[in-house]
């Protein structure tokens, strides 16, 4: 195994300008950016956005048409076979021999991937452990359900010990039971490994990735941990109350609390006189509590206050519209905003 | 090449539990002993010019239009069709070792089941009172001409599952080029056309091409290299193109 250059040694994938072109169309765009050791990673984007092509030219199984891609500090298009003993890689919908049995499977792979005879069959038992699929190790592939195939596929990719592991939607078409073992196996590789995964189901990247990246048509336009992006992306929290009394007085009420607290929506008295009132403020701490002392000293009455969480979804949502606006607009990083990325 | 003998075992234990190998071996050990049932009757009859093994190599062609496209066509079409070829591309592996593993596999097997031919012979030796019926020179030349002719169908047919997604439109395919050089060279000989002076060149060509007549001076102990020559160029040039096709098919994905 090659040595890394000190300064790159953290970083086990390094993404610069990378673009890839189909025919003229641009499918992956002027997408750059860096993986840490140990970092779980989350791809995000609508279908089509360009997530499978991003991983695909990162594994050398597809060529870029420019930029620059390292694996541990190795140029993938030019030493494809050395980086390519730093990946493990699961493929979109995982692709397996239908004729095989998992032990069979697994065996075969880590011959190719260079693991000598003595050290497979103890890491065989290891991974079989680890991926619970110890029950099953003789049964063969094409019968095996779609939850534990995801898992004979998560066990290839893990078998060589690879610094990097990329796996394209791997949680696709399980049930949630099946989605938590998974979540829970790749949770297991943080520190370990660099994972990086794709998806576009958001809960499953939220509780997962470190970081998320958010991929639209090709370009990055969002980065950041997940509360970063809400913070960026959405910028506001909102506090849902259910509240009785006069509406009119409640902007001055408002304002007591905080300066940027300010009412959005509210709909007209119920039956019992309440009002679902939704507030709005760009203010991060927590205003819960003196909202409520101070609506309470106007004699409102207050039935429920829920200080609303935006999922990363409003973030998804709100980052893949905007990026449609401003995918023809001049690059210049917007001030205030360090985490994103325009177009 | 450290992962050709891994992909090779693998390939060749994968023919092994696929039912469609049992299936052209079943096919080609009754046509082949069929044909050599007929030729002994033949011979019992009446005294014949030249030897049983003669006449038996002459219709070798009839299990290599069954058994090659039927051995190749899953090669590489079906790993592409499940994406497995993806997965396999992404280890240190090149795409020279999966495509050499998968064609020696076949040509394995092929030899395998040319092999087991030897059995009839077997048998016509055990119990045919006359020596002549079975002329060793023959004998030798004619499985010699199977192993080095087979080296080019068994690429042709692995080029064929190369080019296509579908394993039956690789079977046809290959079923075509197979005829192409073995029949189509021959029919081309008789067009009038080519006998002008005009086409000398090309009529030659084709003339060193008839595979027929390769077969018929190996059967009579000549080894010309020429035919050996064409027979390993033909092989070499087709699995170059097999790998630069799953190359350029993978740009394309």
């Amino acid at each position: 195994m090659p040595a890394a250059d000190p300064a790159s040694a953290a970083l086990t994938i390094e993404v610069e300008h990378l673009v890839k072109t189909y025919g003229g169309v641009a499918a992956v765009n002027d997408v750059s950016f860096t993986v840490r050791r140990g970092e779980i990673v989350g791809l995000l984007g609508p279908n089509g956005a360009g997530k499978s092509t991003t991983m695909r030219i990162l594994t050398g199984f597809l060529p870029a048409t420019s930029g620059i891609v390292r694996i541990c500090g190795i140029p993938v298009a030019s030493r494809a076979d050395e980086a390519k003993r730093h990946i493990g890689y699961m493929p979109e919908n995982n692709p397996l021999p239908e004729d095989m049995r998992v032990n069979e499977y697994l065996y075969y792979r880590g011959r190719l991937k260079e693991i000598s005879r003595e050290r497979l069959h103890t890491r065989l038992d290891e991974v079989l452990e680890l991926c619970d699929l110890k029950r099953i190790r003789h049964r063969i592939i094409g019968k095996l359900s779609k939850g534990m195939r995801q898992r004979v596929g998560i066990a290839e990719a893990i078998l060589g010990e690879p610094d990097v592991i990329i796996m394209d939607e791997p949680t696709i078409g399980l049930d949630p039971h099946q989605i938590l073992i998974v979540r829970d196996l790749i949770g297991g590789l943080r520190g370990r490994m660099s994972v990086i995964i794709s998806s576009h189901i958001l809960p499953e990247i939220e509780a997962t990735c470190d970081r998320v990246l958010i991929i639209n048509g090709g370009r990055f336009v969002a980065q950041g941990t997940p509360a970063e992006l809400r913070r960026a992306v959405l910028g506001r929290t909102h506090y849902e109350l259910e509240l009785g009394g006069d509406l009119a007085a409640l902007p001055a009420v408002l304002a007591e609390v905080h300066a940027t607290l300010a009412l959005q929506a509210a709909t007209g008295p119920d039956e019992t006189g309440f009002h679902a009132v939704t507030l709005t403020t760009s203010c991060d701490d927590e205003l819960g509590e003196r909202l409520l002392q101070a609506l309470l000293a106007r004699s409102y009455r207050v039935r429920a206050i829920n200080r609303a969480h935006p999922t990363l979804e409003d973030v998804f949502l709100a980052a893949t519209k905007r990026s449609w606006d401003i995918v023809d607009a001049p690059a210049k990083p917007k001030a205030g905003r360090p985490a994103l990325k325009n177009g | 090449m450290r992962h050709f003998f891994t992909i090779l075992g693998h390939e060749i234990r994968m023919l092994l539990v696929n039912p469609s190998t049992y299936i052209a071996a079943v096919l080609f050990l009754a046509i082949m002993g069929l044909i050599f049932t007929g030729l002994l009757e033949a011979y019992s009859q009446e005294a014949q010019e030249a030897s049983p093994a003669y006449d038996f190599f002459r219709l070798f062609w009839l299990p290599v239009f069954i058994m090659v496209p039927l051995m190749t066509m899953k090669s590489v079409s079906e790993e592409r069709r499940l994406g497995t070829l993806e997965t396999l591309l992404t280890t240190p592996v090149s795409t020279t070792e999966v495509v050499l593993g998968k064609y020696g596999a076949v040509y394995f097997l092929y030899l395998l089941f040319w092999g087991s031919t030897g059995g009839l012979f077997y048998i016509l030796h055990r119990f045919a009172t006359d020596a002549r019926l079975l002329d060793p020179g023959t004998l030798i030349g004619g499985y010699l001409y199977i192993a080095v002719s087979g080296l080019f169908y068994v690429a042709i047919g692995v080029f064929a599952s190369a080019l296509a997604r579908n394993q039956a439109v690789a079977a046809v395919l290959a079923l075509a080029m197979l005829f192409a050089l073995i029949f189509g060279v021959r029919l081309a000989l008789d067009v009038q056309l080519l006998q002008l002076e005009t086409f000398r060149t090309v009529h030659a060509v084709l003339d060193y091409a008839q595979v027929f007549q390769h077969l018929n001076d190996f059967s009579r102990g000549i080894i010309d290299t020429r035919h050996l020559f064409f027979y390993f160029t033909g092989t070499t040039l087709t699995l170059i193109l097999t790998i630069l096709g799953v190359e350029a098919r993978q740009l394309h994905h």
